[in-house]
């Protein structure tokens, strides 16, 4: 049974793993004739000369050279369960520290295992907190980690943060107490402002990357950007702060490009005009990401002479691959653009209203596309184009212009089809639609093999195939048995159990799923739990799946990084079956403000609520969680 | 209809005049939640949140009167689904970021705080047709508030519909008299938990706070720049409601 185990490795993404064993290896070994120092040389066989370490010291000495070749965390986490000592040399050598759930270990257990950590990684939220579906203070909070951080590993140079709450303060302790500090990477994180970043920008000597990717920057009237030391080269290699949702100081911003000569990556925010865009790119033709801004002539600025010359401008970048930005575009300007499209692997214009004979004029250059993300403005029609021009793609996004559910959807199982007959090389891809067919989307299955990430949302709640009149499900099915390197999958449409059976029997590799609005019964979530052993990371919402269902994943959930189910059918005494059965699982029952009220005036303290957030974790209940959160047990 | 049946469909409130179970707070709108079978609430908060709108639109009125017949589930989903303005949508779908909803250029989005919250948020007025509207959604924002309703005499009546079956259509005429939806009166926010009471502010293109609600409608989302719940003790002294302001913008 997992109780017996002290110790989880940090992301176990396979089948149930190998119980840990007490026999060290080492013991039993005759190999140690041989002796090792620690730079790996085997010396003569002279014991004489020195004194002969323990044998597992050892067998620890040869395997920490080994071991610090090992770069994936999933080789890591194996290594780790072969036996005490491995895990013991698995952990000194381990330079990368990954934490999927921010709540699933403790700063202080992870510090004290790994001890020579220089980069960190962790996550907090779900990802449906992303939508607004809980409050949020719900958590995920960065100043225990980086309070943990600062004792355990003074050195550290990189962090990486995904839907964490940091604050101004943490932002200050990170550039105050790590000299090395070199990496910051902020993902859909909020709490902070740019007065934590000005901290980051001044007193951070050695960053090398400042990264905010589709974060909530509170605005202040800090000039962070003009926090950046005043002189000398800076060791910059990427500024990414396309999200930033307030003005920057222009001037600092290209004084501080000026002194970069490193600098390759480059994404403005939308309030940096095409003007300015181009007298940073006469000083930065080095850059191979770019993100361009607004795109647009600054307010009060007139359309015509004296004009720079921004085509020249983009041409001289002869490096770039990735383009981005076009906040607030001026279709006329995008004609500056071709002269890159050839050489770009990436164009990102889900932010950019342009039409299909817009996008066509770009996107017949863009022969080594592999990234391509827009809005569905472009129509059925600009899909079709992409397809013809771009055989080598491995991503695409396409995005709504009008996120709504009746809205018009201006592409449909057409611009599939066509993608999913030029494309053949795709892997993942993301589609917004009104409507789809299975038809279509059993076309992507057959002609697209390599898939490994299928997201159709089709936005209309409960939509059939709006050809045949039926579920989804045979399109889904066809996706999930013809890819057969599938790991992430989200469905929508008009779906019945059929289709979860479906995902049951052939979702074998199956690792993340999200669901909305579909099914009819327990059995669709049965098929689920029951059938896709790899599954790790499964949300749900707004889905006819009680109790008993939730209860057919008894034997599983240890496995999973996290469950997630709102406004589904289960019911208190339900969840708290799961708490019980599982000491190990965290088991959270979220609820609205008015729930509580309610609960209140009523002494039902067992009311209804809204979410189900359940997570496999060494530390039991957190002691942050606020009111409307509720711990089962 | 016994307490345990967890129902909330608007007889149980008939039962023993609780003033609390009046106060009218609001459901995220856009839930369907309905009460099942097996007697687990998921609340009808779609009901209330119709009751809120003064915009009485017919298709508001059909609902309600559907709400208060018991209709079975599914008639009670459809309606409510239907009376929703159009631009007021279920939350948290499509699944689509905020950051990316505001490509739509046509929003008005602005800022809004409230004291002792250490977060903004951000909000489209053109998402709205009413100050009652932006107050829920502030309400569901700051999900610690609700709308406490005093001496407002559009809430007296809906009370009044609610426990005592009047005609949502007389006083539907009545009120269209008084053109109500355009304007606020003593529509405050307060936290239940600390019976800390709040007043909606904002700053108009001049610089100057005003409070919300002393303007007609458009004229608020054309020239307000940012929101602010301000706690009422600190809102004294703020610019009194002239017309004049009216005429003030740029």
């Amino acid at each position: 049974m997992r109780e017996e185990r002290t110790e989880m490795s940090k992301d176990d993404d396979r089948s149930p793993p190998l119980d840990l064993r007490g026999a060290d290896i080492a013991e039993s070994s005759s190999k140690t004739r041989n002796c090792v120092t620690g730079s790996g040389h085997v010396t003569g066989l002279n014991p004489t000369e020195f004194q002969a370490p323990y044998p597992d010291q050892v067998l620890e000495n040869v395997l920490e050279n080994v071991l610090q070749f090992l770069t994936s965390r999933r080789d890591r986490n194996a290594a780790s369960l072969v036996c005490k000592s491995w895990c013991r040399v698995e952990a000194l050598t381990r330079s990368e520290l990954f934490i999927g759930n921010c709540y699933s270990v403790s700063p202080k257990r992870a510090t004290a295992r790994f001890s020579r950590v220089r980069a960190v990684a962790i996550k907090g939220r779900p990802r449906f907190a992303d939508f607004n579906l809980m409050p949020p203070e719900w958590g995920a909070h960065f100043a225990p980690w980086v309070a943990a951080l600062g004792s355990a590993y003074p050195w550290l140079e990189k962090v990486y943060l995904k839907r964490m709450s940091v604050t101004d303060e943490d932002l200050k302790y990170l550039a105050e107490n790590f000299p090395s500090f070199k990496e910051l990477v902020l993902v859909c994180c909020d709490g902070f402002g740019t007065r934590g970043l000005a901290v980051i920008a001044k007193k951070c000597r050695q960053l090398r990357v400042l990264d905010l990717i589709e974060s909530e920057v509170a605005e202040s009237d800090m000039d962070w950007i003009g926090e950046f030391p005043e002189s000398g080269i800076t060791c910059l290699e990427s500024l990414i702060f396309d999200c930033v949702e307030s003005p920057i100081n222009f001037e600092a911003l290209e004084r501080l490009v000026i002194r970069s000569p490193s600098l390759k990556k480059l994404r403005l925010n939308r309030f940096v005009s095409i003007g300015q865009l181009y007298r940073l790119m006469v000083r930065a033709p080095q850059l191979t990401h770019l993100g361009t801004g607004s795109f647009s002539l600054a307010e009060g600025v007139a359309h015509g002479d004296q004009e720079p010359d921004y085509e020249s401008a983009f041409a001289a970048c002869k490096s770039l691959v990735c383009l981005s930005g076009f906040r607030e575009i001026t279709p006329d300007y995008l004609s500056a653009i071709y002269a890159v499209c050839a050489n770009l692997t990436s164009l990102n214009l889900s932010y950019a209203n342009i039409n299909a004979e817009q996008l066509k004029t770009v996107i017949v250059h863009c022969h080594k596309l592999q990234t391509f993300w827009v809005l569905d403005s472009i129509c059925d029609e600009g899909l079709q184009a992409a397809a013809a021009t771009c055989k080598d793609l491995r991503e695409l996004r396409v995005f709504p212009i009008d996120a709504r559910e009746d809205s018009e959807g201006p592409v449909s199982e057409v611009g599939l089809q066509a993608i999913s007959e030029g494309c053949r090389k795709l892997q993942s891809i993301l589609y917004f639609c009104q409507h789809m067919t299975n038809a279509a989307v059993i076309a992507m299955s057959n002609n697209c093999p390599d898939l490994e990430v299928f997201r159709l949302c089709i936005m209309g709640r409960h939509r059939p195939d709006h050809v045949t009149g039926e579920p989804m499900d045979e399109g889904f099915g066809a996706i999930v048995k013809n890819c057969k390197k599938l790991t992430r999958l989200a469905v929508s449409g008009l779906l019945t159990d059929q289709a979860f059976s479906y995902i049951g029997r052939y979702g074998k590799l199956v690792r993340t799923l999200s669901v909305a609005f579909a099914g009819n019964s327990d059995l669709g979530l049965k098929y689920v739990l029951e059938g896709c052993p790899r599954l790790q990371k499964l949300e749900i919402r707004d889905s006819p799946f009680g109790d008993a269902a939730l209860r057919s994943g008894l034997h599983h959930y240890y496995n999973m990084r996290f469950l997630w189910m709102s406004s589904c059918r289960l019911s208190p005494p339900g969840c708290r079956e799961i708490a019980r059965a599982l000491p190990r699982l965290v088991v959270e029952v979220i609820r609205d403000e008015v729930g509580m009220i309610r609960a209140e005036c009523e002494e039902h303290i067992d009311d209804a609520f809204d979410i189900l957030y359940m997570y496999r974790s060494l530390e039991g209940p957190r002691d942050d969680a606020p009111s409307f959160v509720t711990i089962l047990h | 209809m016994s307490p345990e049946n967890r129902n909330y469909l608007p007889e149980s409130d008939v039962i023993g005049l609780n003033l609390k179970e009046t106060e009218l707070t609001l459901g995220l709108p856009g839930e369907t939640r309905v009460t099942t079978d097996t007697g687990v609430k998921l609340g009808t908060k779609r009901g209330f949140s119709e009751t809120i709108n003064l915009n009485l639109g017919r298709s508001n009125v059909k609902c309600h009167d559907k709400v208060c017949d018991d209709e079975s589930e599914n008639d009670v989903l459809g309606g409510a689904t239907k009376s929703l303005t159009e631009k007021a949508q279920l939350v948290g779908w499509p699944p689509v970021r905020a950051s990316r909803k505001n490509v739509m250029k046509s929003g008005k989005f602005i800022k809004v705080a409230v004291d002792g919250a250490p977060y903004l948020r951000k909000v489209d007025l053109e998402m709205y047709n009413s100050y009652q509207q932006l107050l829920s959604a502030l309400e569901d924002m700051f999900s610690c508030l609700t709308i406490r309703t005093y001496l407002n005499p559009c809430f007296y009546f809906l009370f009044l519909h609610h426990n005592y079956r009047i005609s949502m259509l007389s006083m539907y005429n009545f009120v269209c008299n008084f053109d109500i939806g355009n304007y606020l009166s003593e529509k405050k926010l307060m936290d239940p938990a600390n019976g800390v009471e709040y007043v909606a502010t904002y700053e108009d293109r001049d610089g100057d706070w005003m409070l919300v609600g002393d303007v007609p409608w458009k004229m608020f989302v054309e020239s307000c720049k940012r929101v602010r719940l301000m706690k009422s003790s600190e809102a004294i002294g703020l610019a009194p409601r002239t017309p004049q302001k009216c005429s003030n913008t740029a």
